[in-house]
Parts: C-alpha cells; sequence; structure tokens
C-alpha cells in the first residue's frame, strides 16, 4: 500500500499546492513527454533533479519519499530485465549498465512527477480543473469520485486482510499457484463492499437531487496567478531546450564523457 | 491469560493510539472494554491476537510473546471476530464460511463437518446451510461471522461491537451465549459502546480514554461512577442515571441490574406505605 502513500492528499498549504492544477498537469504532462523523447542518462538526471526544488517547496519530501520506495520494486525489475537483454544482446557491461540505469530513471521520473501533481492537488481542485475546461460534469464527478475512494478501499483492504488473517489464513504459504488463490478470501470482500458502496453512494445522490439543475455554478473559480505564469513559462523552458537539444545536439554517454576526462 | 505490559502503539500515520496500557486478563474472565470512538478500544485487542504488534512494550499471551508468532498460530487459541461481517464473508454457502478457519488449521475434514454443523447449531443458522452469505440479512451475516470464528472453539474470544445491528431477542440470545462461554471457563472480551448491554452481562469494564485505561472494575462500580463517566463521555445505563437521581431519598447509587433495582425499589416503597 505504500505506492498508495505516495499519491495521498494531505491539506498544507505552499505554493505548489496553490497553483492552479491545470497548469501542474500541463507541466507534468511536459516532463512526461520529456522524459520519453530522451532514453540517455544525462538529460534524465538533470530531469529527476530538476523535480526536487518542487517537493522541497511543497514540504512533502516524507511521503515523496515513501512513494519513492513503493516505486523501488518495480524500479528493480525494470533494470533487471535492462541490464540482462543489453548485456546478453552483446553490449558491453558498461553501457548495457548506463542503458538500464537510464531506463529505471525514466520510470522514476514518471513515477516522480505523478507523485508530485497527486500529493499537491486535492481531489477537489482537479474536479474544479475537469470542470472548468468543459468537460461534462458526469465524468468530472465519477473521476473525482473514483480518486476520493481509493485511499478508502486501500484502507479496507487492510481491514479485510487482517479480518481474514484472525481466520489463520496466511497469504505467503505455499507455491505461486497457491498464493494467488490464497487472494481470493480478500478480493471478494473487497469488491463486494466496493459494489455495495456505489450503489449506496447512488441512492444518497438521487436522494439529494443529484443533476436536478442542467447549469452549474461553482463556488470556487480558478484563476491564473503569477505563479502559474512562472510555471507555464517553466514549461515552455522546459520543452523548447529539451526540443533543441534533440534536434541539434548529440547527447554525450556517461562512458565517454568519463573516458575523455581522464 | 493475557499479559499487556506497558504497551505504547503508533500507527505508520503517526497517530499514537495507545500510551502505557498495562493489564492482565485472567483465564475465564468476562471483559467489556468501552470507551468514545478513537480511544484505541479496536488497537488495543488487535494486539491481542498480534494483528498489531506494539512499538514499545510487551504483550504476551499464555506467557508467549506475540512479537515471537505469526497471527494464524495465536489465532488458534484467540478468536477475533471483527465489527463488520461484510469484511471477512466471502464463500459461496454459509457452510464453507464457516469451514474457511477450520480447513486453514488444518483439522480433518470429518471434524470440519462435525464442528460446522455444531457452530451452525449454536446460533440457529442450520437452515441456511447451502445459503450464500451474501443474500442473509445485516444480524444473520453478523451471526454467521460469529459461527465461523467459534467453530474452532478458541480459548479466548473477542467480540469487536457484537451487538450492532442485532435486535433485542439476539442480544439476549448473545449475552446467554457469553454466559455458556463462560460457564466453560472460556475467556470473553467485548469491545462495545452498548452500556445497556454492559449493564445486564455485569463483566468487569475497562474505560479507555485517549490510548490509557482510565478506570477498571466490576461494571456496577464503573458504571454507576459519574465523574470517570463524563471523562470518557460515556452516558450511565438508565437504571444508574434513575437510581443517582434518587440518591437523596437514600437509595444506593451503585445499582445497574434490573432486578436489584426492582426489589430495592419495593422494599423503598413498602416501608413508606403507611
Amino acid at each position: 500500500m505504500s505506492v498508495f502513500d505516495g499519491l495521498r492528499f494531505r491539506r498544507v498549504y505552499s505554493p505548489i499546492h496553490n497553483l492552479d492544477p491545470r497548469i501542474k498537469f500541463v507541466y507534468v504532462c511536459a516532463i512526461f513527454a520529456v522524459a520519453i523523447i530522451f532514453g540517455e542518462l544525462l538529460p534524465l538526471i538533470i530531469l529527476f533533479i530538476m523535480q526536487i526544488p518542487f517537493v522541497v517547496l511543497a514540504g512533502v519530501k516524507r511521503e515523496w519519499l515513501r512513494s519513492m520506495r513503493g516505486a523501488a520494486f518495480l524500479a528493480t525489475i525494470i533494470f533487471l530485465t535492462n541490464f540482462i537483454f543489453a548485456y546478453f544482446g552483446g553490449r558491453e557491461v558498461a553501457q548495457s549498465l548506463e542503458n538500464a540505469v537510464a531506463m529505471t530513471l525514466r520510470f522514476i521520473v514518471l513515477v516522480e512527477s505523478f507523485s508530485i501533481f497527486f500529493l499537491t492537488t486535492s481531489p477537489d481542485h482537479l474536479g474544479l480543473a475537469l470542470e472548468q475546461t468543459r468537460i461534462p460534469y458526469e465524468f468530472c464527478f465519477a473521476f473525482t469520485t473514483a480518486v476520493r475512494f481509493v485511499p478508502v478501499l486501500a484502507e479496507e483492504a487492510q481491514t479485510i486482510m487482517d479480518a481474514q488473517k484472525a481466520r489463520g489464513l496466511e497469504l505467503e504459504r505455499g507455491n505461486f499457484l497457491k498464493r494467488i488463490r490464497n487472494y481470493i478470501p480478500i478480493l471478494i470482500p473487497l469488491i463486494v463492499s466496493a459494489i455495495r458502496r456505489s450503489l449506496e453512494l447512488a441512492e444518497a445522490m438521487e436522494s439529494r437531487a443529484w443533476g436536478a439543475t442542467k447549469k452549474r455554478t461553482n463556488l470556487y473559480v480558478l484563476k491564473m496567478h503569477r505563479g502559474d505564469l512562472v510555471l507555464v513559462a517553466i514549461t515552455c523552458g522546459i520543452l523548447a531546450t529539451a526540443i533543441y537539444v534533440r534536434l541539434y545536439l548529440t547527447i554525450p554517454s556517461l562512458n565517454e564523457l568519463f573516458r575523455s576526462l581522464f | 491469560m493475557i499479559d499487556a505490559q506497558n504497551v505504547y502503539f503508533t500507527y505508520p500515520s503517526g497517530v499514537e493510539a495507545l500510551k502505557g496500557v498495562s493489564l492482565t486478563i485472567r483465564n475465564g474472565e468476562f471483559v467489556a472494554i468501552m470507551g468514545q470512538n478513537g480511544a484505541g478500544k479496536t488497537t488495543l485487542v488487535k494486539h491481542f491476537n498480534g494483528l498489531l504488534k506494539p512499538t514499545k512494550g510487551k504483550v504476551l499471551i499464555d506467557e508467549v510473546e506475540t512479537t515471537k508468532v505469526s497471527v494464524a498460530t495465536l489465532a488458534r487459541n484467540v478468536g477475533f471476530v471483527f465489527q463488520n461481517p461484510d469484511h471477512q464473508l466471502f464463500s459461496e454457502t454459509v457452510e464453507d464460511e464457516i469451514a474457511f478457519a477450520l480447513r486453514n488449521f488444518g483439522f480433518k475434514e470429518n471434524v470440519t463437518k462435525r464442528r460446522v454443523t455444531w457452530a451452525l447449531n449454536l446460533l440457529g443458522l442450520t437452515q441456511y446451510r447451502k445459503t450464500s452469505p451474501f443474500m442473509l440479512s445485516g444480524g444473520e451475516r453478523k451471526r454467521v461471522a460469529l459461527a465461523s470464528v467459534l467453530a474452532w472453539n478458541p480459548k479466548i474470544l473477542i467480540l469487536d461491537e457484537p451487538t450492532i445491528g442485532q435486535d433485542y431477542q439476539q442480544k439476549e440470545k448473545l449475552r446467554q451465549f457469553i454466559l455458556q462461554m463462560k460457564a466453560q471457563r472460556k475467556t470473553v472480551i467485548i469491545v462495545t459502546h452498548d452500556v445497556e448491554f454492559v449493564a445486564e452481562c455485569n463483566p468487569r469494564v475497562l474505560l479507555m480514554l485517549e490510548g490509557k485505561i482510565v478506570a477498571d472494575g466490576e461494571a456496577r462500580k464503573v458504571l454507576t461512577n459519574l465523574e470517570i463517566l463524563t471523562q470518557a463521555s460515556i452516558v450511565p445505563p438508565q437504571i444508574a442515571q434513575i437510581f443517582l437521581q434518587l440518591s437523596d431519598l437514600g437509595l444506593p447509587k451503585n445499582i445497574i441490574d434490573i432486578y436489584e433495582a426492582q426489589g430495592i425499589l419495593l422494599k423503598f416503597l413498602e416501608r413508606k406505605a403507611p
């Protein structure tokens, strides 16, 4: 569940939390795109380091580190597969190592930026952003409700696990297939209660006249502030630099750099 | 025997739920743990079958420290019925649901069958043997959950909010059943908000407040101590309220039992009547 912890929003105030979620989302997408454009290690390291000021400024270091730790397992798998395939594909060790690290870092940068986005954007804010980009309200509502219920579901899964463990269920026992089967007593109550809850939610919404008025007004209206403009500028800068570097410069690999230095 | 020694527990989120709890529960005792929401009741009982391990201090179950053995091993002796039955029901039939734990503990198939029949009978569920647990009413689901734990006959039984969603008749059955367990020298621990139920059962009461035990004693003592009850935001049982308000007539204050109350009032009225 530690991955979820890294995505769980906590209400605090910081310059990053106050940014317009739409701009933040564009920024995350830009980082995402840049991480995909480059496969070399050097730019990915720069990209990784560039996110750290955001984390510090938002004051979410602890949660962010936790989500990084949650991603560690997948990152290891990515590293190993890349390294093994490159190495046995006939490349030399240093080169395949660099390549594998780059691929892993690409994944980490993606997790990192999304984690920053979700850690600093409240679900309400997110819903507001969706609505004010003229997406039909039904979809916005479905989306925000889904986001809203992730932590609830995670907590419920924990309770169910406890209840079944108290009845002698041992999740880590048996061979691979048996271990998967061990999760049935956890998944069924989880799914059943999720369905039951969604029906209850629907009834509660109906009884509060959901969808009675076609035109909705908002109490809060998103407005661009100075900080948002700064972020727009930063995003444009990153994108422009990335495209320029990609098109007109060759990026040295770290191996080559070291070799030319010594 | 349950022995908690200066137990502290902090959740990963940083909430300190237990702040130095020490207590001993002997075999065959009937204990009710009470207190307002968030007082640490459920956190405390989750330490008794090893679902939670103390961050500081020790919990010993029959002289074995809970950190040294798995939950499954502890569960063989400590049965824990969760508050919400929907968090554990998953089988196709009530029968399978009850047999689940027995199979986990490695009971033989013929023993499992016998135990299931016994548990179904005990809780009046025999007619639902082949029914899906999801088709049952809330109260019935609760009883299936209880049966599924009782089936392996644990020495210690923990019930988290057993009276929620039960009608008066079922509550009375539950009370009878707990008394029966007590007669068999089993330890029963209930976590509850239901003061009236506790008053009728008259167990040892542990009152918790903000992660600490603030009162420990007979129900008639704890549940009539207004000062402590107010602190823990608990309203005394109705009988106790009457006697607390009538105390200037010279009646005793520590009464929670209906029949005892009736006796005292009758005697009082006889004396008053010319």
